[in-house]
């Protein structure tokens, strides 16, 4: 183990990443316009309901229905009108998120002390979004009820009343940029150390450099640690970079400790970059690396929660999450930036971490050290 | 130093069903200029990177610099230099910083760094691209800091594959007698070709053919023996005749 040869790899890396114009976009500009682009897209929020409304009532009662719709600001009434059909072709040009009918019936059922109905469409394609929607609809008809059976009975309701109060934690407006932010930067920090790592190695193959580092005294170890340096640093950098970013412009909180969210990234990174060294060993050309690549980064994202919880998923897949490091780093970075996790609750996810990216580094390296022979 | 800077017996590489190398037998003196001929495909790319330690032979035995081929194989690197037929410096870094990279990578104590990087850009002609990128010289200039980084360690051996392939006739014969300096050095030098009018600057040569070993010996002492009866004939015809009386 020479240290000499470990210092001038570094150097040599250092000199080719940088000296490639094409390279400084990508690794300044492009993790700043994903984090930008994912910050605003990656939103799960409810926050515009545009309504189309068939009135066929017309009375005091059902003008009042609408207008508690039209009062509170989530909902918004697009269209007014008189076919429920023309209801149907609106939503299915995807003009309104929902559309409500009053049947003629409505005032004197109520009148009568009778369930009145209102039919309620929501476009349930996706399915999500249409839960959201129609739980926020059920709200606003809860009020309304609320309201018509104080005026009807014309005094204070006298029975003792179950008082919510709900306190959100972490994340008061329920922000779901809060939840997402810190997601995408580690979601960019696999991205890059993986595709830098192998890419960098196969680059050499590629070349016939690798050939003649082969008839070198250069030790397969030194070369590994070679290679990995560099990306290291690169990575430690874009993490404090996107970092800064998050902070600054999406104003995500950062509540914990700097220094243990670098630790988690060198964990973290341990994982990624052994997997860079598995792909450049298993590849020959540099779009072989890219295909598998993708084959790693894909599942690593679904399986990761970062966007469907893994709570949802079949047992056997859940178990399959912990093959993920992506998936624990997502808790211990959201940890740190939304609730200020230290190490003494966030201590399963590091080790679970650091033995993934033990075994897979260390796998990495023994099949390195065969392909350099 | 041995006297044999490489000895190998029945040296033999398959890929799968077919043999590349068919029990090879040879022996380069120290000293020499060593050359080993034959037509595209032959094995003598795939001798040289067995012997360089780039692949593992399928089977034999041998010894390069002093050393086994299958138990030292880290102790040959630390001692040879190895120029490819292909270009394998690193196009995006200037000559001065190939030059350092293969100082480190080498492990050359850094004292000598200055020394050494003068020598090698002397030697080889290089004293006005220095600090041009290696992309934008010429293919001539390049496999000339090509072989001047395959010499940044002093290697008492040169593995050189088909050297001057693709080089116009000035710059080869400019590379073969700066060969011919080396040797007065002190340097083995073992060197693969398909010119046959470049066996003239060896002093022994191995002609392959098919994987086997056709001939070995000095040129004129190969001519003579394939082709008694004609006095006047060259490498190519003597090449060619053993090629006609093979089954």
């Amino acid at each position: 183990m020479r240290w000499l040869r470990v210092r001038e790899l570094v150097r040599k890396e250092f000199i080719q990443v940088f000296r490639d114009k094409r390279n400084r976009p990508i690794l300044v500009l492009s993790p700043l316009i994903q984090l930008v682009l994912f910050g605003y897209v990656v939103t799960t929020d409810v926050r515009d309901i545009r309504v189309g409304a068939v009135d066929h009532s017309k009375t005091p009662e059902s003008r009042r229905l609408l207008e508690s719709f039209d009062a509170n600001p989530t909902f918004r009434i697009l269209y007014r009108l008189e076919d429920p059909k023309a209801l149907d072709r609106l939503i299915l040009r995807q003009k309104v998120d929902l559309g409500i009918w009053i049947p003629p019936d409505f005032q004197a059922k109520v009148r009568k002390q009778k369930t009145a109905a209102v039919q309620v469409i929501a476009d349930g394609s996706m399915s999500n979004m249409a839960a959201v929607r129609i739980a926020y609809t059920s709200n606003v008809v809860d009020g309304y009820n609320t309201r018509l059976l104080q005026e009807h009975i014309k005094r204070k309701i006298q029975y003792g009343e179950i008082d919510l109060r709900v306190r959100t934690w972490y994340n008061p407006n329920l922000d779901s940029q809060f939840y997402y932010v810190p997601g995408i930067v580690a979601f960019l920090v696999m991205l890059l150390s993986l595709l830098l790592t192998s890419m960098a190695i196969v680059r050499e193959k590629e070349s016939g450099t690798m050939e003649q580092l082969i008839v070198t005294p250069l030790r397969p170890f030194e070369m590994i640690l070679g290679k990995t340096i560099p990306f290291i640093l690169i990575a430690q950098a874009q993490m404090i970079m996107v970092a800064l970013f998050a902070l600054f412009w999406f104003n995500i909180p950062m509540k914990g400790s700097a220094p243990l969210l670098m630790a988690a990234t060198c964990i973290f990174l341990l994982s990624t970059l052994g997997i860079g060294l598995f792909i450049s060993t298993v590849s020959r050309t540099q779009q072989q690396a890219m295909m598998t690549n993708f084959f790693f980064i894909v599942p690593f994202f679904m399986l990761s929660g970062f966007v469907f919880p893994i709570a949802n998923m079949p047992l056997g897949v859940q178990w399959l999450t912990h093959l993920d490091p992506l998936r624990h780093f997502l808790v211990i970075i959201r940890g740190i930036f939304l609730k200020g996790t230290g190490i003494a609750v966030l201590w399963p996810q590091f080790l679970e971490l650091a033995v993934l990216g033990g075994v897979v580094f260390a796998g990495a390296v023994l099949r390195f050290q065969k392909r350099l022979d | 130093m041995h006297s044999e800077a490489v000895t190998v017996t029945d040296l033999v590489k398959r890929f799968g069903d077919f043999t590349a190398v068919d029990h090879v037998t040879f022996t380069v003196r120290a000293g020499e200029i060593f050359g080993f001929l034959g037509p595209n495909g032959a094995g003598k790319s795939t001798t040289i990177r067995m012997l360089c330690g780039i692949i593992t032979p399928t089977s034999g035995s041998g010894h390069v610099a002093g050393f086994d081929l299958f138990r030292q194989p880290e102790r040959i690197k630390e001692s040879i230099g190895y120029m490819s037929q292909k270009f394998s410096l690193y196009p995006d870094l200037t000559p001065m910083e190939n030059i350092r990279f293969y100082l480190g990578i080498y492990a050359v104590p850094p004292s000598s760094w200055k020394a050494r990087t003068e020598w090698v850009i002397r030697a080889t002609r290089l004293e006005s691209v220095r600090h041009r990128l290696t992309r934008d010289l010429p293919p001539g200039w390049r496999q000339r800091l090509a072989l001047g980084c395959a010499l940044l360690h002093r290697p008492r051996l040169l593995f050189l594959d088909e050297p001057t392939s693709g080089v116009d006739p000035i710059t080869r014969r400019h590379f073969w007698e700066f060969i011919r300096q080396l040797t007065e050095e002190g340097v083995t030098v073992f060197v693969t070709t398909h010119y046959m009018d470049e066996a003239r600057h060896c002093d022994r040569i191995v002609m392959i053919d098919a994987g086997k070993i056709a001939a070995i010996g000095k040129p004129s002492e190969i001519i003579q023996k394939t082709l008694p009866d004609r006095p006047g004939a060259d490498l190519q015809e003597a090449f060619v005749a053993l090629m006609r009386g093979r089954p």
